[in-house]
């Protein structure tokens, strides 16, 4: 009994030093973002300061860098890729999933294989050709691409697969609904829970993906949160007021971790059901 | 009854291919044209040497030559799957346990919910500004050095020391992905069949015994697939120590990984390299994602005949 005992006491006390860990870089991140360069670079605090408000304007009024627009692109990017993604998956699985046609196995063999093969890889080609589309500075390359997320109809594929019987359709064809429209009306509403799981997961990643948007991205207010953050970095640092560096680290990831936690049941779940099934 | 079925179906298959159009049409512009141009782009000279431009002239596979035997790629293949396997050691090893811990029911733990969002929250955070966090706390005059000369330690650069920088993009590679692998685990963890480890229970095998011989070769599959995921993401591992050494990969280029060094070929538009380095790339990445679809089409397999089973019995109604 006492043996259990402490053993579950060496569980809580790994657990609450893991989230610790997992914490105290946030913690320290908010402390700072409410203290003034002058106190920040005096040393450590534990407690806040009053200076929210003051770095939360200048750093949107700071000349150099365009961080309202930066946000406005981030989001602009973000929806669009959340929208285009979930929409299209579900399309896509629902073709393959209703339908019975002579190379619909070869289709999702190919999107199965071609699915875990990272961008980077093809960053060079990427590049190149959208600078023959003149797509080069533009925000389309950012978000287009997401209409074809294979990771995305996997999820998809698995939650209808569950979810989505056969009958439905058939229902709606008897009642005379086209194909388009029983696919807007019927499947789209069955489908919202995954939907809004992989909205969710598309957003994120698009709010945070940097390696591509740099290499497409070269007007300054065209530029999405992830380059400037990149760009505030190479800036010498010394001369830079540190309250500021800490308010747009803060911008970048605390509206993030809010939408979490508000949705984290979901979230959570959501996470083993495409590489785990039931 | 079942031909009037598959006539319906047959007359409807063109609405499988018209859905399907919006996907392969992008994935086509935008994946696989890059994906040949990529390629094409290797088989040729084509850099800035000063202001004058060399190339594009083919040369076969010079480009090839020149990144394997004649680059610094091995050193940077060495930074890069070095600093990978010290971050993911302990993640799978801290995963495990995890995924132990919160599935057992006799260990009866509270607040699993919270430890798991807690947890799970760094893997959404944008890398780019985590680092930059990173940074900031560790700089010379960041808080971290603060508290240590409040303590009566001297001030640590942990910018200017190998180990010191190399471990902290592994230490923010570990809280980024730890909780998600956990999560993964228990999963897989918890879709064991109870009664598979009572019987090992009852059969007196101990909790370890139990783990190495039920347990284990149960989750093999999904331990399989977060290791591959894990490796390609390895591969890939750029916004972080980019962020963190400002590109210069310090200290002395010692963690400078495979796809900043591409990232520094692009931008110096030396595209015959970068080409060549993106299709070894390429190859190894796709060799790794066609082992991961074999392991998640034989899991599942096993699914489909379960539900060709259930349609059978559907039918026989």
């Amino acid at each position: 009994m006492t043996l259990r005992r402490i053993n579950k006491f060496l569980c809580y006390l790994i657990l609450i030093l893991l989230s610790i860990l997992c914490l105290f870089s946030f913690y320290l991140l908010i402390i700072n973002s409410t203290r003034a360069h002058s106190q920040i670079q005096k040393g450590f605090s534990f407690t806040t300061g009053d200076f929210f408000v003051a770095n939360l304007k200048n750093v949107l009024g700071n000349s150099e860098l365009p961080i309202v627009k930066g946000i406005r692109n981030s989001l602009i990017v973000s929806i669009l890729s959340a929208l285009l993604a979930t929409y299209f998956s579900v399309l896509t699985a629902f073709s393959i999933h209703i339908y019975d046609f002579k190379l619909k196995k070869l289709a999702f063999t190919f999107i199965m294989m071609v699915m875990m093969i990272p961008p980077q890889v093809s960053a060079l080609g990427f590049v190149r050709w959208m600078g023959r589309l003149d797509l080069i500075d533009s925000l389309i390359p950012l978000f287009m691409p997401s209409v074809a997320s294979p990771i995305v109809f996997y999820f998809m594929m698995a939650y209808m697969q569950s979810n989505l019987p056969k009958a439905v359709i058939e229902a709606a064809r008897m009642d005379g609904s086209s194909e388009f429209r029983t696919f807007n009306l019927i499947v789209l509403p069955i489908m919202k829970p995954a939907i809004a799981v992989q909205a969710i997961f598309t957003f994120v990643s698009s709010w945070n993906n940097y390696f591509i948007p740099s290499l497409i991205i070269r007007s300054a207010d065209k530029k999405t949160l992830p380059i400037l953050i990149a760009q505030l970095r190479s800036a010498d640092y010394l001369k830079f007021d540190m309250g500021q560096v800490y308010m747009l680290i803060f911008l970048a990831i605390i509206p993030i971790i809010i939408v979490y936690i508000i949705l984290s049941k979901y979230i959570v779940r959501g996470v083993a059901v495409g590489s785990v099934k039931e | 009854m079942k031909g009037s079925k598959k006539a319906k179906s047959i007359s409807y298959a063109k609405w499988g291919y018209i859905f399907l159009i919006p996907f392969f049409l992008i994935y086509i512009i935008f994946f696989m044209i890059p994906v040949f141009s990529t390629f094409y782009n290797s088989f040729f000279e084509n850099y800035m040497s000063g202001l004058t431009q060399i190339g594009p002239n083919f040369v076969g596979l010079e480009n090839y030559k020149t990144i394997l035997f004649d680059s610094d790629l091995p050193k940077y293949a060495y930074n890069t799957l070095l600093i990978w396997i010290v971050g993911f050691i302990p993640q799978i090893v801290v995963s495990m346990v995890l995924a132990l811990w919160f599935t057992n029911a006799r260990l009866k733990l509270r607040f699993t919910g919270f430890f798991k969002t807690v947890i799970y929250m760094p893997n959404l955070i944008m890398a780019a500004a985590f680092s930059m966090l990173f940074w900031a706390l560790f700089s010379d005059i960041g808080p971290i050095n603060n508290f240590l000369v409040a303590m009566g330690h001297e001030p640590i650069s942990f910018f200017q020391n190998i180990n010191a920088t190399r471990g902290l993009i592994a230490l923010m590679n570990f809280l980024m992905w730890f909780g998600n692998t956990t999560i993964l685990l228990m999963a897989g963890v918890m879709g064991i069949d109870e009664s598979v480890l009572e019987a090992a229970q009852i059969d007196g095998a101990s909790s370890w015994k139990t783990f190495w011989h039920v347990t284990l070769p149960s989750i093999k599959p999904i331990i399989v697939y977060v290791f591959l995921t894990s490796l390609i993401g390895g591969i890939q591992m750029f916004d972080v120590p980019q962020i963190l050494t400002n590109g210069s990969g310090g200290p002395d280029r010692t963690s400078m990984t495979m796809i900043m060094y591409l990232n520094k070929h692009l931008f110096s538009k030396n595209y015959g390299l970068a080409g060549a380095l993106s299709v070894i790339l390429f190859i190894v990445t796709a060799i790794l994602s066609f082992i991961i679809y074999r392991n998640l089409m034989e899991r599942d397999s096993s699914w489909e005949t379960r539900r060709s089973k259930q349609a059978i019995k559907g039918g026989g109604k």
